[in-house]
């Protein structure tokens, strides 16, 4: 039941005030243009999966290889491209735009994005060591770990072994999400709690690997075309509708009309009698 | 306007509160809704206003203190919560601080404040 993920724009953060008194943290993450690229088949490439693009690049600014690609699709260059693996049932059409409706208000998701660097940070801020004392003969190295290993034997430090070094700006994922409301309109969702990466951020949103698989879950996905096509048989049954309710008016003016006229028609009659039983 | 102002925008036009115009130091009642198993009740919690944070936005807060059995109590309230059913301005005081923490290491005599006489109410908002 594996179905396509989203690539969402992270806006920022707010509060939900809920009914119940209740106020919810939440992240708000934008569909930009969300439109299928390119597909993976089993034929072709030994694995299923559909190529999503998100946001809008400047064409004078993208790669003639990749304008290429993006002209292959019909469709605008993107940003942000991601693969998300799907199901060979779920596969969308090239060109089709994904709405916000793909995901529904209290469903988990996992959100993944690049993290904010941080830079060649310490073994305090890195691994949450203590440091070392502030006094007691400590000189210099308040901030810094201590011992890293034993003696002569092993004579080495050993791999893996937590120190200072770069942190941050790595992918990370956060699981288990709850959606908290989606906006189709304007292509939001809402998440609560927090999503890595700074705001402006691209992160990558999919169904939870560690819920079951939603029932009422869009498959393969909520679809711009398909919901202008709900749309437009709402519109075409109104119209229906309307057109039925205006005919049967028509009809029974019509009736009313012709009941109307055969009144005048028996009262001319009858007036018509009595002039000729006047002259007779 | 970015889109999180415009949603709190949103927001705070949908909840339809009418928050009077208070600041700190003046002394306030704040009907606080508080479930019991299953009625709700108002509960009134009446003190002077020490500190207003964030201003007019869905993130705004109050903190109210009062003097409880002998006892400081310190309350923080979020502007907006949907748990606040009315907040009304009891006695309007007259303070040269936007956070009144001083409070905090004082009692009794030296914790009043007086009370403005001249109060002119902001123009646009009312009470």
């Amino acid at each position: 039941m594996l179905r396509s993920g989203i690539i969402a724009k992270k806006i920022g953060m707010t509060r939900i005030f809920q009914e119940d008194g209740k106020q919810v943290p939440v992240t708000v993450l934008q569909l930009d243009k969300l439109q299928v690229v390119s597909q993976r088949t089993a034929d072709k490439d030994g694995y299923s999966a559909v190529q999503l693009g998100a946001g809008t690049a400047k064409a004078k600014r993208t790669s003639q290889p990749m304008r290429g690609h993006f002209a292959a699709a019909k469709v605008e260059p993107k940003r942000k491209l991601a693969e998300f693996r799907v199901d060979p049932a779920n596969l969308i059409n090239v060109g089709e735009e994904i709405t916000a409706d793909h995901y529904f208000e209290g469903q988990f998701v996992d959100v993944t994005g690049t993290s904010i660097g941080k830079g060649f940070a310490g073994a305090m801020k890195r691994h949450n060591f203590g440091g070392l004392r502030a006094s007691h003969g400590v000189s210099i190295s308040h901030r810094s770990h201590g011992s890293t290993g034993q003696c002569q034997d092993p004579g080495k430090v050993f791999k893996g072994k937590k120190m200072a070094g770069h942190m941050g700006a790595a992918r990370v994922t956060t699981q288990n999400l709850q959606v908290v409301r989606t906006d189709a309109d304007r292509g939001l969702i809402m998440v609560k709690g927090a999503v890595p990466g700074s705001k402006g951020g691209w992160v990558t949103v999919k169904d939870a690997v560690k819920k079951p698989f939603p029932e009422n879950a869009i498959l393969p996905a909520a679809l711009k075309s398909a919901a202008e096509e709900a749309a437009k048989a709402a519109e075409e049954a109104a119209a229906q509708a309307e057109a039925e309710a205006k005919a049967a008016e028509e009809a029974a003016l019509a009736e009313q009309a012709a009941a109307e006229e055969a009144a005048l028609k028996d009262a001319e009659a009858e007036i018509q009698a009595e002039k000729k039983e006047g002259d007779e | 306007m970015d889109l999180i102002k415009q949603l709190e925008a949103e927001q705070i036009a949908s909840l339809g509160k009418t928050i009077p115009d208070f600041k700190a130091g003046d002394t306030i009642r704040v009907g606080y809704k508080v479930t019991e198993g299953t009625r709700t009740r108002v509960q009134n919690y009446e003190g002077v206003c020490i500190s207003r944070k964030n201003g007019h936005g869905i993130d705004a807060s109050f903190t109210v203190r009062k003097i409880s059995f002998g006892e400081g109590v310190e309350r923080v309230f979020p502007l907006y919560s949907t748990n606040i059913e009315s907040i009304e301005v009891v006695r309007r005081g007259r303070v040269r601080r936007a956070k009144l923490y001083y409070l905090r290491s004082r009692r009794g005599k030296s914790a009043r404040i007086a009370e403005v006489s001249n109060y002119k109410p902001k123009s646009g908002a009312e009470a």
